[in-house]
This record gives structure tokens, C-alpha cells and sequence, in this order.
């Protein structure tokens, strides 16, 4: 049994220990707007915040996260996600949307580090999160959209 | 074959343990006694912390740029992070968004990611991809690229750090480092105590 926190809410599961998060989170909690896209860690779509850092669930095993705190791309709600999201919506940033919620928990993190980051530190930012439809341009975009309206 | 030869050949064999039993491929520091001249068998001695030091294992993270290397053909890094402040990567794309406490084998496939706590590239003055064993003898030493460090400490980190210790238990899809942390370890104090000498340039 392990427990932890997902966006606010307490939660127990039981499951094997290497069990990764990713599992847990869509097959036994239902959230499934985290993405499986590769498994190995290389293309960004299962990001979560994990105790405030990015962390990619496809290779955290849950017997690691006993007391940690999770927001998914269903609850976060920080300033930040809420401009990264709007300027999503506004310059239809999505094709497919696959990999979309790993992005916008990535450009997220960015900005509540780097609030008017350059395009070098969007760059290295998003450089794990892969993009299948290539919306690279938009996305960069749309970061820098939500940094203004965070400027106010 | 005359008898100059003979005696070359047998000095070598005397003076240079090429031929020596090896643990994992390294040779023990014992295997050195024999080498009469302390800063001849110092600078071998060094020469054979060498064969770790080279190894994939500890030359992926210890880059001489800002991004580190990846797996036994020692590929960049994918994707493609940088170091960033604290050689900890980029704020949103740090090592620890995909690199935790421990390896963890791929849930869907061969191989593993690998992990320890802390993980994370040493400091750019302490890169070593494409340096001389000579070379970086020198810089190990040299307090202000050894993270001023005593050379009991440089002993220390390599007998005891637990991210030097990675090296030898690295996952699923990756070669060991040669020998053991021990035998480098000891290799280190053997090192330090005939004067930490330095192989030719």
C-alpha cells in the first residue's frame, strides 16, 4: 500500500512497488490526462509535478512516492498552468493533443521559475517534451503569450 | 632470440603486470609492488585508476561542455538537456524529472534509466572527455578543479561516494565500470601514499 497525495487529495493504492505511476494514475485513479507515450522517458507526454518538480510517471515507481505530492494536468491550478492554458486555447496550439498535457505541465514549471523566460530557456525547457504534429512554433508562442499575461 | 632480448622480455614481464590477474578487469593495487621506483609505480598506479576513470561510466557525467554523454558508446545525451545552474539542468528539465534515487528497469521494454541520489553532472572544471591520463592526474589534484579537495578526500570520493559507487552498479543496458569501488579506492590510497605522481604527457 502506498499513499500519497494527487491534486489535493489524499490517496491509497495498492499495487505492486514497481507499479509506475503512470499506471496508477490512469488505470487505477481515472486521470487519464496524463499521457503514456513512450515508457522510456524520452518523449514527455506522462509529466506531472512531483513535490513541485517535473517528474516523468512512466518511470516512477510508486513505491517511491510514500507521502509525495502529485498534481496532474486535471488539477493544476497555479497561475501559471492557468495562462500556459489560456494562450493554449487562444492560438489553438494542439493538433492531435497527445503530447499536450506533458507541455503545458513543462511550460508551466518554466514559468513559475523563469516568469518572461528567453527562447533559449524555452528551448531547454520543452526539450524532453516531443511533439508528433511538430507544433514547436506554437508552442514557443503560446509561452510567451502566457508570460505577458502573467507580467499583467 | 639472443639473450638481450630474454632479459628485455623478462623485465618487462617483472616491471609491468600486463600479464597480472585482474578483478573485473583492474588490476589490484598490489599487482604494482613490484614496480622498485615509487614514482614509476605511482604514475602506474594512476595509470590503472585510468581504466575507471575512462570508463563510460564516470566520463558520461564529467563532459567538458554542457551536455552530458549517454550509455556505453557514449552518444549525447537524448533528449538533448543542458547543464544549467548547479549542473542540474534547465529550470522545467532538470535531471531529476527523469532521473530518480535509483535505477528503474523499463516497465515496457529491455533496459532501465538510470538513478541515484543526488544525480547530477560534476562541474564543468572537473570534465575529463578527450583529456591524457596526464592530463587529468594533474586537474584531479589541483584544488581548484577537484572541488578543493585534500587528496584524502579525492580518496574518500572515490572509495566511498555514492555516485562514484553508481559506476559499478549502473542498470540494465549498461557495461560496469572495470573492477570495484574498493580496488579504486585502494588504488587511490596506494596512489597518494608513493606521491601521487602523474604519467608522462
Amino acid at each position: 500500500m502506498t499513499t500519497f497525495t494527487v491534486n489535493g487529495e489524499e490517496r491509497t493504492v495498492d499495487v505492486p512497488g514497481d507499479t509506475p505511476l503512470l499506471w496508477v494514475l490512469r488505470d487505477e485513479l481515472k486521470l487519464t490526462g496524463t499521457k503514456f507515450g513512450c515508457g522510456v522517458a524520452q518523449c514527455g507526454a506522462c509529466t506531472v509535478m512531483l513535490d513541485g518538480m517535473t517528474r516523468r510517471s512512466c518511470v516512477t515507481p510508486v513505491s517511491t512516492l510514500e507521502g509525495a505530492d502529485i498534481q496532474t494536468i486535471e488539477g493544476l491550478n497555479t497561475p501559471e498552468a492557468e495562462a500556459v492554458q489560456a494562450a493554449w486555447v487562444n492560438i489553438d496550439v494542439p493538433q492531435c493533443g497527445w503530447c499536450q498535457s506533458g507541455q503545458v505541465v513543462s511550460a508551466a514549471a518554466l514559468l513559475y521559475e523563469i516568469p518572461n523566460p528567453t527562447d533559449e530557456e524555452i528551448d531547454q525547457a520543452m526539450a524532453g517534451n516531443i511533439c508528433r504534429c511538430a507544433s514547436y512554433v506554437r508552442i514557443r508562442q503560446a509561452i510567451k503569450d502566457a508570460a505577458k499575461t502573467l507580467e499583467g | 632470440m639472443n639473450i638481450l632480448t630474454k632479459l628485455t622480455m623478462a623485465a618487462a614481464l617483472f616491471a609491468a603486470p600486463a600479464y597480472a590477474e585482474t578483478v573485473n578487469g583492474l588490476r589490484t593495487a598490489d599487482e604494482f609492488d613490484s614496480i622498485t621506483d615509487e614514482a614509476a609505480r605511482s604514475a602506474a598506479l594512476f595509470e590503472e585508476m585510468f581504466v575507471v576513470i575512462e570508463s563510460p561510466r564516470c566520463l558520461n557525467c564529467h563532459p567538458v561542455g554542457d551536455v552530458p554523454l549517454q550509455g556505453d558508446d557514449m552518444q549525447l545525451h537524448q533528449p538533448p538537456v543542458v547543464r544549467g545552474v548547479g549542473d542540474f539542468g534547465a529550470p522545467g528539465m532538470r535531471c531529476s524529472t527523469c532521473h530518480g534515487a535509483e535505477n528503474v528497469a523499463f516497465t515496457t521494454g529491455e533496459g532501465s534509466i538510470p538513478g541515484h541520489s543526488p544525480w547530477q553532472l560534476a562541474p564543468i572544471e572537473m570534465g575529463w572527455v578527450g583529456l591524457s591520463a596526464a592530463e587529468i592526474c594533474d586537474q584531479i589534484k589541483d584544488p581548484e578543479r577537484n572541488g578543493n579537495r585534500t587528496l584524502a578526500e579525492l580518496h574518500e570520493h572515490n572509495a566511498t561516494d555514492g555516485l562514484v559507487g553508481w559506476g559499478w552498479e549502473p542498470g540494465e543496458g549498461r557495461t560496469p565500470a572495470p573492477g570495484t569501488q574498493d580496488i579504486f579506492g585502494q588504488l587511490t590510497q596506494a596512489w597518494i601514499d608513493t606521491g601521487a605522481a602523474c604519467p608522462a604527457g
